[in-house]
């Protein structure tokens, strides 16, 4: 089904790369290639060496929620009609600075206002699945109690 | 070294009424303000040689200078990222002035702003290639979504809670409440009231969030020496700071190593080592207020407490006049006077050192104003 949710462009240069990980089911964070370092979101140069080289490093997927919001309308219309929702920030279990934003659900097709936001905790552990919306395989959460 | 200190001053200021749906258009409301502020200091428009503005700001430099009847315009120029531009703007102008690059300088704001149509957020195009394809897709669109993300983590994290940002929004309320030319004038605001409000992106509700408005404001600058000739009391910009710190990412800063120190921070550290005097010796503040949790943020930044004491700051009636420790957003701020992307802070600034505010600060004689926190930001210290 074609949503009207505001989707990312998956032709874009410096982030193709992400997406298309997303769409083979797998979580990648972007890595220098001359130092090493991890970078998110994607950019073209490593902040530290100013290499351009870089490499796609698969990751566990693994992660905790850093904060969160619950958000009601006004929305744009598509979000507005699953209003209230949650939106999280996960930080990843390789390196907790590595945030992400995105959805708590129950499962990978599950619509993200399903949990109960009452329910969320700061620091409570998540994994990542991949959530298909229009062409676009979206990471979202779920829980994922003591696989921490 | 070379610094501001007190070679350039404001010596007009000029606004329309605040409103919803006011019937000028933003080009009329520009060229009022512009004008209002131009007769404030009885410098004819002619004299007119530099102008300062927002990249947001929808109105051209050629369009206010043909209505108001400028003179010739030898320096012009915008500041970006909304509504952290409003005190670089007048930086910029101060700056211009102090090097001769121009003479008589103005910057303003203008907008409409109060219709839902122009909201910027809600004309966002569906396929995102920039830094928003991390953030909207999973519906945190908004600005509040945006700022309430960082405030739940920043409440968590060091215990403030929804009282500190109550009194901060009661502050500027009571603060309006005093001014007939705020939005909330004759509207007070209980405790209660902001308790049961509606959500907007939780933790933050209705009232923690600033108004929607229309209106313009301009001020006008020249070198001190020609200040002290010009009928209201001068205003010197005493230091002017602007921040983009390392890492930054402008509303969705999430992606360093320290999302809770803002761009506050790295201004501060600019402002504070080009003025002589330090956060003790500040009267009264203008402090950028769009989401009520900015205010707690930037007291941090600003070095009025410590790191994870902003929102233990705002109680005991500390932001409020008269008697507050640092009567703060004296006109009612964004929350309450007007949202005019922060520029009426700048305007309220000058009448605090002019002793012209409707809470006027006793002996006021600096006052800290600063632009938005949580984006590429800008503050000033005036001094009069």
């Amino acid at each position: 089904m074609e949503t009207e949710f505001v989707l990312p462009d998956l032709d874009s240069e410096d982030t193709a790369e992400f997406w298309a990980g997303c769409a083979r089911g797998e979580l990648l964070v972007q890595a220098c290639g001359h130092c090493g370092r991890w970078r998110f979101p994607p950019r073209p140069m490593c902040p530290h060496c100013r290499s351009l080289d870089q490499t796609w490093e698969p990751v566990s997927g693994r992660a905790t929620v850093w904060s969160f919001v619950v958000a009601h309308p006004p929305l744009l219309p598509a979000y507005a009609e699953l209003a209230p929702y949650p939106v999280i920030v996960v930080a990843l279990d390789e390196d907790p600075t590595i945030r992400m934003v995105g959805n708590l659900v129950e499962d990978a097709t599950g619509p993200i206002n399903a949990i109960d936001p009452a329910t969320i905790r700061i620091g409570e552990p998540v994994r990542v699945v991949f959530s298909p919306v229009d062409d676009v395989m979206l990471p979202r959460w779920v829980r994922d109690p003591g696989q921490h | 070294m070379a610094s501001l200190q007190d070679q350039v001053a404001i010596v007009g200021i000029g606004q329309t009424a605040f409103g919803k749906g006011l019937e000028a258009s933003e080009l009329s409301l520009a060229c009022q303000a512009v004008s209002a502020a131009l007769d404030d200091c009885a410098i004819p428009p002619a004299e007119v040689d530099g102008l300062v503005s927002f990249t947001m700001e929808l109105n051209r430099e050629v369009d206010v200078a043909r209505n108001v009847g400028l003179g010739d315009l030898n320096f012009f120029t915008q500041v970006g990222y909304g509504g952290g531009a409003g005190c670089a703007t007048v930086r910029q102008a101060a700056m211009a002035v102090a090097t001769g690059q121009c003479h008589v300088a103005v910057a303003w704001r203008a907008r409409k702003r109060a219709a839902k149509t122009s909201r910027p957020w809600a004309q966002v195009s569906r396929r995102l290639s920039d830094h928003w394809q991390w953030s909207r897709p999973f519906g945190l669109l908004r600005p509040v979504d945006e700022v309430a993300m960082l405030a739940r983590r920043y409440m968590h994290q060091y215990g403030a809670t929804r009282d500190h940002l109550a009194n901060v929004a009661l502050a500027f309320r009571k603060h309006a409440n005093r001014n007939p030319a705020a939005t909330m004038y004759e509207k007070p605001l209980t405790r209660d009231a902001y308790l049961a409000a509606r959500w907007i992106s939780e933790p933050l509700c209705l009232y923690d969030n600033c108004l929607e408005t229309d209106g313009a404001l301009a001020v006008v600058l020249v070198a001190a020496d020609r200040a002290r000739d010009l009928p209201q009391r001068p205003v010197y910009v005493h230091a002017g700071a602007q921040s983009l710190p390392r890492q930054h990412q402008t509303m969705i800063n999430y992606f360093n190593d320290d999302p809770l120190e803002g761009p506050s921070w790295a201004a501060a550290r600019q402002l504070w080592r080009e003025a002589e005097f330090g956060p003790d010796d500040v009267k009264v503040a203008q402090i950028y207020d769009a989401f009520s949790p900015l205010v707690p943020l930037s007291l941090e930044g600003y070095g009025f407490c410590a790191r994870g004491e902003g929102g233990a700051f705002t109680d005991d009636g500390a932001l409020e006049w008269p008697d507050g420790r640092l009567p703060t957003n004296t006109a009612g701020g964004g929350m309450s006077e007007a949202y005019v992307h922060g520029f009426n802070l700048v305007l309220e600034g000058v009448r605090q050192l002019r002793g012209t505010s409707t809470s006027q600060v006793a002996d006021a004689d600096t006052c800290l104003v600063t632009s938005g926190e949580g984006v590429p930001t800008s503050a000033l210290l005036l001094r009069n």
